[in-house]
């Protein structure tokens, strides 16, 4: 049961990997989405697989019986999950304003965080009146 | 948005089911699956719902208090939840404390479940206030 | 009594970013709320400071749960120091963000997210437990998310998306850690993992996982490759979130990494010491070149977090006392100077109208105390005697001569020198040349209580930075202390498990 899982998770990283070097931003946040999928299923490996008893205490008894699953790593990757998610709606969101904002989602249209300084006053300056007009354009 | 005058008019009898749905996954979820979480997973979908049949507007109406402060009633209540674990000072916060008041029906009291509904408020409260700011009517 | 105040500085914030959110549609009940939690969360601070000054660690078990199975919340000194410090930097935030624009923001929902943001941050100082920092840093992320784009404007959209596309990379590289760290040692609580990370078979694999916290923690701290979305993110927030942030959320990278990399990674010292030896080298250079180049007020002080950021790491890199207690001492005098830099530079945003050097002048003659009141960090920055700088810098290159990191100790040297290149740069520009034709008139005028709001709390963080600076003994001292500590890991393991740990039935495969 391991190996397909981990077969798995490398396929998922794989297909992150390429999606997060994409220029546009909804494939990125896809990306992500599949990164933290994996790295939930690594959580649940790493809790050790093989056993189909849900870890669910018997009416009357105190204490898991010995073959039930591990309820750790479903703990976290429950945590984990709701965080993933929070994270995503709200960079959805503000993808979603990216784009109305620059009317494109691909990360090169977006300049203006980045826009060059001008220069101070005696450094010798490329032509004075472009960068300005950028700087108020932006 | 132009829902059918069908799903207009049963809007708001529709949203009962998901609401009664809801709690009955919050109160189950003491001692099977459900809890908080899913009981405002479904809740909040409920909400959703109905925004989409009447607008957000009549949907933040039926809600009353805005998102936010769902958020901050349930944050309130599931953080209150911890202080009575001082009533021994030297216990850990969050330490859950437990009555079997002496009644005809078994009815376990305890922190926990205030816990919880704190979770319930604040699931709800995040899932529409995320939902209703990714489509914005504006 | 202990157990209050020991989740008090998690409680604090808590309740307040609850309250204030409850209260979202009074934004002048939400501002009384916040400013009182502020307040009411640096006297807790330092209460719980006092308490393991004279006391030692405080350690407490969330819902009564026994150590290694439950939540433990640590405070040792190093966690003291920043929770009070953390303290601080909110009381001072709190009151500077009710100065200029503190309507808007509060009507965007600054104070619920702001508290959120010190939740985070005095969790992350205060957890002993890995996937609990990992929750609290989530945390942060989000409420620092809110914040960034606070007013919505398309620069702080663009800076947002940068900001947030790679530090949820990053987030999901801790996630994917965490993962690997319970597979291999079967626990999460950090005691837990420094008592069987040095018997593990596998070290090999531990080393990696290893690398990949680095790689997350490093991503937070904005260290040498992983450093691209600060500089192009800070600068476009609005004034108090941009202090609130250089001063915090970095640091918190700096303290994930020295306290997992004293207590789990200790025994592998051999391999993380010259890799966080280069690491802190490059990340002071290239800070230091990046502010060079710069002309607006806010990108060359964003520039100037990362090469700071360097000098933290020193400690981790040498493990000595003498190193660990520099960057201990280090973290502590930057957070105060730098807040206070984004402080200032708000200030003369109001008074000049500008950012940019080009269009600023003339200040000095304007506003002397504006000017005393950015030499004062902005001298202590760049290492001059006899301010809190100078004896960061000293020990931090003082301890790089005795472990004979000769190199070390003179990058350390070199790029003090380039700080002091780009403070004189914004001193000259904005201080002393006169006043440019092109100038913008101020943007309005401001009243008196916005400008005690102002100037209030940027007076008070110079008189820390004079404190550390001319009477160093106890700061030193207490450093020296929390570097021990640090280094001491029987005693931590000791005090978070007792003195017999409970052994896991499940052997470590």
């Amino acid at each position: 049961m391991e190996t397909p899982l981990a077969l798995t998770i490398g396929v998922l990283v794989a297909a992150a990997a390429y999606l997060l070097l994409a220029r546009d931003l909804p494939r990125v946040l896809l990306g992500f989405v599949l990164l933290g999928n994996a790295a939930n299923l690594t959580i649940f490996a790493a809790g050790r697989i093989g056993t189909m008893t849900p870890p669910l205490v018997e009416y009357g008894a105190l204490a898991l019986t010995a073959d039930a699953a591990n309820p750790l790593p479903q703990a976290l990757v429950l945590t984990a999950i709701v965080i993933g998610f929070g994270l995503a709606a709200f960079a959805l969101v503000l993808v979603m304003r990216a784009h109305a904002e620059f009317g494109s989602v691909h990360a090169e249209d977006m300049d203006a965080a980045e826009a060059p300084d001008e220069p101070a006053t005696q450094a010798p300056s490329p032509p004075e009146d472009s960068i300005p007009a950028r700087r108020e354009a932006a | 948005m132009h829902a059918s005058l069908i799903l207009r008019v049963s809007a708001p009898l529709l949203l009962w089911v998901p609401l009664v749905i809801s709690f009955y996954l919050l109160v189950r979820g003491h001692n099977a699956p459900g809890g908080g979480f899913v009981g405002g997973l479904v809740a909040a979908s409920g909400l959703v719902f109905f925004a989409m049949a009447r607008g957000q507007t009549a949907a933040l109406a039926v809600m009353r208090l805005p998102p936010a402060s769902w958020c901050g009633v349930g944050l309130l209540l599931a953080a209150g939840s911890g202080f009575l674990a001082w009533l021994d000072p030297s216990a850990g916060y969050l330490t859950h404390r437990w009555w079997f008041p002496d009644l005809p029906v078994k009815l376990p009291l305890n922190t926990a479940f205030i816990f919880d509904v704190g979770v319930y408020l604040v699931v709800i409260g995040t899932i529409t206030a995320m939902v209703f700011a990714l489509v914005a009517e504006d | 009594m202990r157990q209050m105040l020991l989740v008090a500085p998690i409680l604090i914030p808590l309740l307040a970013s609850a309250v204030t959110a409850l209260l979202w549609m009074r934004p002048g009940v939400q501002r009384a709320v916040g400013l009182f939690a502020a307040v009411a969360l640096f006297a807790a601070t330092l209460a719980l400071l006092a308490q393991v000054i004279s006391g030692g660690m405080l350690v407490g078990q969330m819902g009564n749960w026994p150590a290694p199975f439950g939540i433990s919340l640590v405070v040792d000194h190093l966690a003291a120091a920043m929770l009070a410090i953390t303290g601080l930097m909110g009381l001072v935030v709190a009151v500077y963000a009710m100065g200029p624009g503190a309507q808007e923001r509060d009507r965007a929902g600054f104070q619920p997210l702001f508290h959120a943001l010190l939740m985070g941050v005095t969790g992350a100082f205060m957890t002993g437990d890995l996937f609990n920092l990992y929750v609290w840093f989530e945390v942060m992320l989000i409420a620092s998310f809110g914040l960034l784009v606070l007013d919505r404007t398309r620069e702080q959209i663009d800076g947002g998306i940068r900001y947030v596309m790679l530090n949820l990379v990053g987030t999901t590289f801790f996630l994917l850690a965490v993962g690997l760290v319970y597979g291999l040692t079967g626990t999460l609580n950090l005691a837990d993992i420094a008592r069987v990370a040095p018997d593990i078979e596998n070290q090999g694999a531990l080393a990696a996982v290893g690398v990949l916290l680095l790689v997350s923690f490093g991503a937070k701290a904005a260290v040498f490759p992983l450093f691209n979305w600060l500089p192009a993110s800070y600068h476009t927030a609005s004034m108090p979130v941009a202090a609130i942030f250089a001063a915090l959320l970095t640091k918190v990278g700096v303290y994930a990494i020295i306290r997992i990399f004293t207590l789990v990674f200790a025994h592998d010292q051999a391999l993380f010491g010259p890799l966080l030896g280069i690491i802190a080298m490059a990340t002071m250079v290239v800070g230091v070149l990046g502010a060079a180049m710069h002309y607006d007020v806010r990108r060359i002080l964003s520039f100037h977090i990362i090469s700071q950021i360097g000098y933290m790491l020193v400690g981790v890199a040498l493990m000595t006392p003498l190193a660990i207690a520099g960057s201990v001492l280090y973290v502590v005098h930057h957070i105060v100077v730098k807040a206070n830099l984004f402080l200032v530079a708000g200030a003369m945003r109001q008074v000049g109208g500008s950012f940019a050097l080009k269009r600023l002048g003339g200040l000095y003659a304007a506003r002397p105390l504006l000017g005393l009141a950015f030499l004062i960090p902005a001298l202590s920055l760049a290492g001059i005697p006899p301010l809190s700088g100078f004896w960061g810098k000293l020990v931090v290159i003082r301890s790089g001569l005795e472990a004979e990191a000769y190199v070390l100790a003179f990058v350390a040297l070199a790029v003090g020198l380039l700080t002091l290149y780009s403070m004189v740069k914004i001193w000259n520009e904005a201080f002393w040349k006169a006043r440019p034709d092109a100038a913008p008139e101020p943007p309005f005028a401001w009243s008196l209580a916005q400008r005690v709001a102002t100037f209030a709390p940027i007076i008070l963080l110079c008189g820390v930075t004079l404190t550390i600076g001319l009477w160093t003994e106890p700061f030193a001292a207490f450093s020296i202390t929390a570097a021990e500590g640090l280094l001491d890991r029987e005693g931590y393991i000791a005090a978070v498990l007792g003195a017999n740990p409970v052994q896991l039935t499940e052997a470590v495969p």
